[in-house]
């Protein structure tokens, strides 16, 4: 098995150990590596270089939106020229309440938005001012749009890849 | 939402501000962490496990990107009538492949309300989850794959009264 082999699998089996979260011990990475069978060095220099190539996006906290304040969560979407959607998701993505933004396909007939973008907010009101102010930056490139409030969570485990 | 918000401290408020990203790799991260808190390691370690159990905090750990291993994340929907709700929502529930799921409504009453993200470790994967829940539900699945993120950052502080 080559090097790269090797670190593949090793990276692979570090996600399944920690996909469920971090050990909550003094020294996690040296937990993660006797769980393993592999040294503390190896760990952490694995999880460095997955943070580097982006294959970590962070490591920390990920808070639930409703128990810091944000009870109101709107997916707000967008049918704007597919021409002009780079420019306008790049600079609907740069505002500070916008959470994710994403061009994606639309489903025609029955959804015709190609742009998304999440506002969280503290109420619906707030919510629907922050998606005024995406309106009023999209102006005429904005031909139809809609805004989808989250009623209830039916389910948040992330991400779950077989061990 | 509907359920009631779990009571957190402002030293609990601290932690989630400071700790959406930048955990350390190192030997003692909750200590290093702890010292930039000002609190010990071992109260920090007690507030994450409590803050956990509390629901206050959905996970602590790496955040995966699984397209940079050859997996895929997609977003998709059902339009479910509301005599069918239960059933179809067990179904979908019931994939280990779908990691997030929730109950939308729209002003414009879209028929699409029911909102989920599939996690795969490989691109094929998403076609094979998508024909399982169609034929577990008898509905069939629209899908919203990314062509593009425009930016994507965890970039919220906390609100709660501490």
């Amino acid at each position: 098995m080559s090097a790269d082999d090797a670190s593949e699998q090793l990276d692979r089996r570090l996600i399944v150990a920690t996909q469920a979260g971090l050990p909550l011990v003094p020294r996690p990475y040296h937990a993660l590596a006797e769980q393993l069978g592999v040294s503390a060095g190896e760990v952490m220099a694995r999880l460095n270089a997955m943070l580097e190539r982006g294959t970590i996006r962070r490591i920390g906290a990920v808070p639930n939106h409703y128990a810091i304040g944000y009870t109101a969560n709107g997916m707000s979407v967008w049918d704007v020229p597919d021409e002009r959607v780079e420019e306008l998701g790049a600079r609907i993505g740069a505002l500070d309440f916008v959470t994710h933004a994403y061009h994606r396909p639309r489903a025609l007939p029955l959804w015709p938005y190609n742009l998304f973008a999440m506002v969280h907010g503290s109420s619906r009101e707030e919510v629907l001012t922050k998606v005024a102010q995406i309106r009023e930056l999209l102006g005429a490139d904005c031909r139809a749009s809609d805004v989808l409030f989250s009623t209830q969570i039916l389910k948040k485990t992330g991400l779950r890849i077989a061990g | 939402m509907r359920e009631a918000a779990p009571a957190i401290d402002a030293v609990d408020r601290r932690i989630i501000d400071a700790l959406q990203g930048g955990f350390p790799i190192c030997e003692r991260p909750y200590a290093a962490a702890a010292e930039a808190l000002g609190i010990a390691e071992d109260e920090l370690l007690a507030r994450l496990q409590s803050m956990l159990e509390r629901k206050v905090l959905t996970r602590f750990g790496p955040m995966f990107q699984i397209e940079r291993m050859g997996g895929a994340f997609v977003l998709a929907a059902l339009a479910v009538p509301e005599a069918d709700w239960a059933r179809v929502n067990d179904a979908v529930n019931a994939l280990p492949e779908v990691a997030h799921n929730y109950r939308r409504e729209s002003d414009l009453n879209t028929p699409l309300n029911m909102w989920f993200v599939l996690a795969t470790e490989t691109k094929e994967g998403i076609a094979a989850a998508i024909d399982e829940i169609e034929a577990a539900t008898g509905l069939p699945v629209y899908a919203f794959p990314k062509l593009k993120e425009f930016f994507v950052e965890m970039k919220l502080a906390v609100r709660s009264a501490a």
